[in-house]
């Protein structure tokens, strides 16, 4: 029988010994998980950390892509290890109507679900892969040159890619026909990024969340009907976000700010 | 023929492993559908899902409730191990074997003994399975999967990606520095997951006592020596679920002193 002396030091050892090992497994796991660059197949989740957590890396996706588009991250990629993504400069998504990569999830970490308006079936144009945005520095129409590629390119012609044209003020009689993104259709399969002709793509997809931002609850379109009804509070609100008729009403009140 | 004989089940052990790997990979490379996937998760026939159930525990855990698919591949799995029994899987399936065992194999060549200096305890993984799982709930995502020796090796086989000829390195470097199978018998928390699944399994090595010369082979090759501890002394199975069922001491023994036979059934005549 050990001596109660021994037994509690045997437990101190083994605390010590799991929190030494989790610290260090654990910073080194979370680091790796940490993926804000990654382009994911169609049909995943939102927040790329859902993804990774829902990813059981078993790679069939990969594996029935027909263009090898997607690959699996390795160690040293800098995201989340055996992980699937894809870079569409080197080759980007042409997607396929049956979807075959995110038909093939096992995990549901890629789920048709995510691809389907309410009531219809799954569509390749409403994935969200990422969004292109474009450098108008690099971007060679931007400079007066007639470029249409990533438009012709575009799988959602006139639709995520549309030509704006401008007067071409330097020449005095031409126009700009410049490229401009509709992130309302945009899939980001990256078919622009890899056709775009200049040294390092002038438009190039970036994951959605770091391509978009947010105007916030409390800018209200006035000229906009619909949006202008969320003025009428039926309710007091609970929050300060949405505490939107103190918020308009503050400066004509003669209370203190602070 | 006779050394075909004495290594009989080395032999069917290696053609299982590789078999499992070249049918992934000509799943990945040539569109076979006899196995796809890998060893997280798998498709038979394009049509039975299996999956790893320590990594869909880590996703549990994780605050992941995984679809359907993948609790039931994991289910079929867990009780296919549970019945067979021990850590067959560590020894018929897992890739890392041919590491582990490559490394035994040149240590014992070489007669290479185990670091006096740095000692492990064999315990050390079962703490590593628990760890896997917290960490796994702190972090969210699964621990174990995001360095796993055997998913990251089987990967850059299967997916030919990089970064396993570096974990084969340092499994190599590891279990040569520190201990003879120190990755797979020590640390590796899915070897630990499978030796408590495999715990009350069909499949066992049974040792007859009489026909035992004393001879020590099987001490030298196992990379498990703690589950021989009946060896010598005692009739009857060797229960541990620790046991790989590498058969690798039933091929060595020349005196017919241990076999498999089936848990439970030959307990009848079990001269104890």
């Amino acid at each position: 029988m050990a001596s109660r002396r021994k037994v509690i030091e045997n437990l101190f050892k083994s605390g010590a010994f799991m929190g030494f090992g989790g610290l260090l497994w654990g910073s080194a796991a979370g680091n790796a998980a940490e993926t804000e660059l990654a382009l994911r197949p169609p049909g995943a989740f939102e927040n790329d950390r859902d993804f990774v957590q829902a990813c059981i890396k078993c790679g069939q996706c990969v594996e029935v892509c027909p263009y090898d588009t997607l690959k699996l991250a390795t160690p040293g990629d800098g995201k989340a290890v055996g992980t699937p993504y894809f870079k569409p400069r080197e080759i980007p998504c042409y997607m396929c109507t049956d979807i075959p990569c995110t038909r093939n999830c096992p995990s549901g970490a890629l789920d048709l679900k995510r691809l389907q308006a309410k009531g219809s079936q799954p569509s390749i144009d409403t994935a969200k892969m990422g969004m292109a945005i474009i450098d108008p520095k690099a971007c060679i129409a931007f400079w007066g040159i007639q470029c249409d590629v990533c438009y012709r390119a575009c799988p959602l012609l006139d639709k995520a890619l549309i030509i704006e044209r401008k007067r071409n003020e330097r020449t005095q009689k031409h126009a700009y026909l410049l490229p401009v993104v509709n992130g309302d259709h945009c899939t980001g399969c990256g078919v622009c990024e890899h056709v775009c002709v200049v040294e390092e793509a002038a438009i190039s997809v970036l994951p959605v969340k770091i391509a978009t931002g947010k105007a916030g609850g409390h800018y209200i379109k006035g000229w906009d009907k619909a949006d202008e009804k969320r003025m009428e509070l039926k309710e007091p609100a609970t929050t300060d976000e949405e505490d939107i008729e103190s918020g308009l009403n503050y400066l004509n009140e003669d209370n203190e700010l602070y | 023929m006779a050394s075909l004989r004495k290594n009989k089940f080395l032999i069917l052990r290696r053609v299982s492993q590789l078999a499992i790997l070249v049918l992934f990979f000509g799943g990945n490379y040539f569109g076979w559908k006899v196995l796809t996937g890998n060893y997280s998760s798998a498709k038979i026939l394009d049509r039975i899902v299996l999956s790893d159930p320590y990594a869909v525990l880590q996703m549990l855990a994780g605050g992941y409730w995984a679809a359907a698919d993948l609790l039931i591949g994991a289910l079929i799995v867990l009780l296919f191990y549970a019945i067979i029994g021990g850590r067959f899987f560590c020894a018929w399936v897992c890739p890392v074997n041919l590491v582990s065992d490559f490394t035994a194999w040149s240590k014992r060549k070489l007669n290479i003994k185990n670091n006096k200096r740095i000692v492990l305890s064999r315990n050390v993984r079962y703490y590593l399975l628990a760890l896997g799982l917290i960490i796994s709930a702190v972090i969210g995502v699964a621990a174990f999967e995001m360095v796993s020796p055997v998913t990251i090796l089987s990967r850059s086989i299967i997916f030919g990606v990089g970064g396993g000829w570096l974990f084969i390195t340092a499994l190599f470097l590891f279990d040569w520095a520190v201990a003879r199978n120190g990755w797979c018998g020590y640390l590796c928390p899915l070897g630990a997951f499978y030796a408590l699944n495999g715990k009350y399994g069909l499949l066992k090595v049974y040792h007859d006592k009489d026909n035992c010369t004393l001879c020590n082979e099987c001490f030298s090759v196992c990379p498990e020596v703690q589950v021989l501890s009946r060896v010598g002394k005692k009739d009857g199975y060797i229960k541990s679920g620790e046991c790989t069922l590498c058969a690798r001491c039933i091929d060595v023994c020349e005196d017919n002193a241990l076999n498999f036979a089936m848990n439970y059934i030959k307990n009848n005549h079990n001269k104890r």
